[in-house]
């Protein structure tokens, strides 16, 4: 194929050409931007998050007033709730993952420490709260039960309780210590005495956004048995198939062991329904973002269909003319993809460098990563495609012009 | 001549169909776009109290201690409850109060309901009157009522219509938590959009549904809500983190200043206490304060969210290349009717009588384009609606919009047409009517 009649034709309708090319940079910058901001809420949409969460289902209530004796209430309510029928295990915690509402707390390596080495989310659990939610102990042992200590004991005014051990996660334990097992060291956080770790599980996400990407698995559990008030949050573990029926009944035998409460009805769902309420924003823009990308590409793929179909009209006679001087369909139909070709290998090129201004400013505006280099081949086949795709009709048309054309005056 | 410009224009369209269409499409597309992300942002960063925001300000100091001190560093947040009230009980500004959110359970005396949970606001008196609450039934309560703890309370107007049916509920007794309340005010329909005076929970909430007295709120441990932050032990204070000398900071505290020159003297004011708290040795960190008034500290926190920029963003982006498309089709269809260009051209028209009959005709692309572009606004607005954000609701066209809409794509159209009329503009008679 000769380059030079192709490219001196373009030079001759430069303003035509130049937009062709100046919208193909754009949509290329605009799409590869896009596909990354969504590989990034996809990869937000997967993350792991520790908890069994087809099988768990979560009960949230508030008491009416002050109650003297939420202790023994809070033990009664368990004691009802783990003989329901279906049910594995339960557990009552201060906060669940997937809602944004969490307690978060410094941790230091020495005392008084100026900077704190990490900030953690702190669980409160009970005897099964692991095995009501689901993570797995990679190192250690769980809970033994002297180590267990009353939250009404921790938070008296003056009190001298401290927390004698607790299990974090493995992304918190490569943190603090690297290369090394976490089992029996210790760290300091609430209160003035070290707290030694006896357990690793593998994951249990953090229920906030605190501390960005890398601190979103900070998690420890402490071994508190917390009043139902605080944060009143019941976990109940069963089949996934009886999740509906025990929430049913999780619900009824509240109710019936005390009046004194009011369920929190929009927030006593499935883990399940939690997660997806909590990452719908996400969800919201991935699509939205798919959306723009298949806009732009109709858009795009629209302009080079307008301006090749007015060129093929324009350039009638000329095809005419080569036709009549010997050149097949198929060169002429190659013509116009070579054509089309080209414009799109100035867009594309050009399109890489306004994707990587977008991103720069994206970096400085939203805290966002660099855009990694395998986009940009990406959005370059996916546009090159396209062109092709669009000129393929008007580039027919031009191979079928009849040779006898030349021999006609206009 | 524009109205024969405009019949001539329509008259093109018709010759070309499927051409038109699609520039109509493509601006449409992009209009739709831009209005409707243009109108979440433009509704998300309002200003909330119009008639107030320049008057209010929001007060931060740095009361922790110095564990965690990052030089050059923000102060805190929120203030203590001690500095709360000896700020208040100071009155160097013309209004000010102190809350914090909370949540209370309402047991209705109305057969039939059960008792629920509703959001509340712990407040001292001047709440009401400084941020200019609209009241259905009476008013607020006053500062006597906060020194001597009284149980009174303020209700919204969608809990005054739950529990006593619309009417006048002032006087009457509402049950918050186990114990009797009376009402004193039931404040009308009022949503301040964003939420200013609290960023720890949702900032595009609704107002809260009831109001009570701080001080009361302390006496009967009536559940807080939003965000704290310790720094020490709380000793052996019976209220714990909430009590007057605990570390810990978790109260706004508003100030109305009626004159730039009482806000800086106010600045100085709190650097003197600033000072002075250092001195005594309850501050640790250097005096470090601030003095926002509304639209600065929505600024500062970033209200907005940066999911709805990014949307902006994009949908000007979206547009751009819709407008290059537009002129891209423009000069095709312009320059296919060279030949009838330069008949007008031979005939006596001016280069310029034909730019502007190819910039009308761009423009009346443009006119199609908005409504239609209207059109998908309208449409995009809906399906915002839709979506779980508190803010979504909020997601309406005002006039403002409605008209922006049409000016953006009449400029973007006739901005689309100044390439394509030039070129047209310039095709030389002579040449063209040689070649028919």
């Amino acid at each position: 194929m000769e380059l030079r009649p192709i490219l001196s034709t373009l030079v001759r309708h430069k303003t035509a050409a130049s937009l062709i090319v100046l919208q193909i940079a754009l949509s290329c910058a605009i799409i590869c931007n896009a596909l990354f901001l969504i590989g990034e809420r996809v990869d937000r949409l997967n993350l792991v998050s520790g908890v069994a969460e087809n099988e768990v289902v979560r009960v949230q209530l508030t008491g009416i007033g002050e109650d003297a004796d939420a202790e023994a209430l809070t033990r009664s309510d368990l004691a009802a709730l783990r003989g329901l029928p279906g049910v594995k295990a339960a557990s009552v915690t201060n906060q669940v993952p997937f809602v944004n509402s969490s307690w978060n707390t410094s941790v230091n390596m020495v005392k008084d420490q100026q900077q704190p080495t990490l900030s953690a989310t702190t669980y409160m659990g009970d005897e099964q709260f692991l095995a009501t939610l689901g993570p797995k102990l990679v190192a250690g042992r769980n809970f033994t039960a002297d180590e267990y200590i009353e939250w009404s004991a921790l938070d008296a005014p003056g009190s001298k309780v401290s927390i004698p051990s607790v299990i974090i996660t493995q992304s918190m334990a490569d943190k603090l210590f690297p290369g090394q097992s976490a089992i029996g060291k210790s760290f300091y956080s609430w209160g003035e005495d070290a707290i030694r770790i006896v357990g690793v599980v593998d994951h249990l996400v953090r229920p906030s956004e605190q501390g960005g990407a890398v601190a979103h698995e900070y998690s420890m559990v402490f071994p508190i048995h917390v009043p139902y008030w605080l944060g009143g949050n019941y976990l109940l573990r069963t089949d996934p198939a009886r999740r509906g029926e025990v929430l049913k009944a999780a619900v009824a035998a509240l109710e019936k062991n005390s009046p004194n409460r009011i369920i929190l009805q929009d927030n006593t769902k499935t883990m399940q329904e939690l997660r997806a309420q909590y990452y719908r924003q996400d969800r919201v823009m991935v699509w939205m973002l798919v959306a723009v990308i298949v806009a732009l590409l109709v858009v795009t793929a629209l302009g080079i269909v307008g301006l090749a179909s007015f060129w093929v009209q324009q350039r009638t006679k000329q095809i005419g003319v080569r036709r009549a001087l010997g050149a097949t369909r198929g060169q002429i139909l190659r013509y116009f993809q070579t054509e089309n070709f080209l414009l799109a290998t100035i867009g594309i090129a050009l399109g890489m460098l306004f994707a990587y201004a977008i991103n720069q400013l994206l970096m400085g505006k939203y805290e966002l990563p660099r855009l990694p280099l395998y986009y940009l081949p990406v959005g370059a086949v996916l546009l090159w495609l396209l062109g092709q795709i669009a000129v393929y009709g008007p580039a027919r048309k031009a191979a079928s012009v009849p040779p006898a054309v030349a021999t006609r005056s206009a | 001549m524009f109205g024969y410009y405009f019949k001539l224009a329509l008259r093109s369209f018709k010759r070309n169909k499927v051409l038109t269409a699609l520039m109509v499409l493509a601006i449409a597309l992009g209009i739709g776009a831009s209005m409707t992300t243009l109108t979440v942002f433009y509704v998300l960063s309002g200003d909330p109290v119009p008639t107030r925001s320049d008057k209010l300000y929001y007060v931060q100091m740095a009361p922790e201690s110095m564990n965690g001190f990052t030089p050059g560093e923000e102060p805190a947040q929120q203030v203590t409850r001690f500095d709360a009230e000896k700020l208040l009980r100071e009155k160097r500004g013309d209004r000010q109060a102190y809350m914090t959110g909370g949540g209370v359970a309402v047991t209705p005396d109305k057969q039939g309901l059960m008792p629920f949970q509703v959001d509340a606001r712990y407040s001292t008196a001047d709440i009401f009157p400084m941020f200019d609450m609209p009241f259905l039934f009476g008013g607020g309560w006053n500062a006597a009522e906060d020194e001597r703890h009284g149980r009174v309370a303020v209700l919204a107007k969608a809990l005054n219509d739950k529990l006593f049916g619309g009417a006048n509920s002032v006087g009457k007794t509402v049950r918050l938590d186990k114990v009797d309340f009376t009402v004193v005010g039931v404040i009308n329909e009022w949503r301040p959009t964003p939420r200013f005076y609290d960023m720890n929970s949702d900032q595009f909430g609704e107002l809260e549904q009831v109001f009570l007295p701080f001080s009361t709120s302390r006496d009967l441990k009536m559940g807080r809500n939003g965000s704290m932050d310790c720094w020490g032990d709380t000793g052996s204070d019976p209220e714990g983190s909430t009590g007057l000398n605990a570390p810990c900071v978790w109260i706004q505290y508003w100030v109305q200043l009626d004159s730039a020159t009482k806000a800086s003297a106010y600045k100085q004011y709190l650097t003197n206490y600033s000072d002075q708290q250092r001195t005594a040795g309850r501050f640790e960190r250097p005096t470090n304060v601030r003095l926002r008034n509304v639209m600065e500290w929505l600024d500062f926190n970033k209200v907005v969210p940066g999911d709805v920029r990014l949307q902006v963003w994009l949908a000007f982006g979206f547009l751009l290349v819709c407008l290059l498309n537009t002129i891209g089709l423009l000069l095709a269809k312009f320059l296919r009717r060279g030949g009838e260009v330069g008949v007008r051209r031979a005939l006596g028209a001016s280069r310029w009588a034909i730019f502007m009959q190819c910039l009308i005709e761009a423009g009346t692309v443009g006119l199609a384009g908005g409504i239609a572009g209207l059109g998908l606004a309208l449409l995009g607005l809906w399906a915002v609606r839709q979506q779980p954000a508190s803010y979504a609701e909020l997601a309406h066209l005002d006039p403002w919009m409605l008209m922006t809409t049409f000016a953006l794509a009449i400029v973007a159209s006739l901005l689309a047409g100044i390439i394509p009329a030039w070129q047209a503009m310039q095709v030389t008679p002579a040449m063209q009517l040689k070649s028919q």
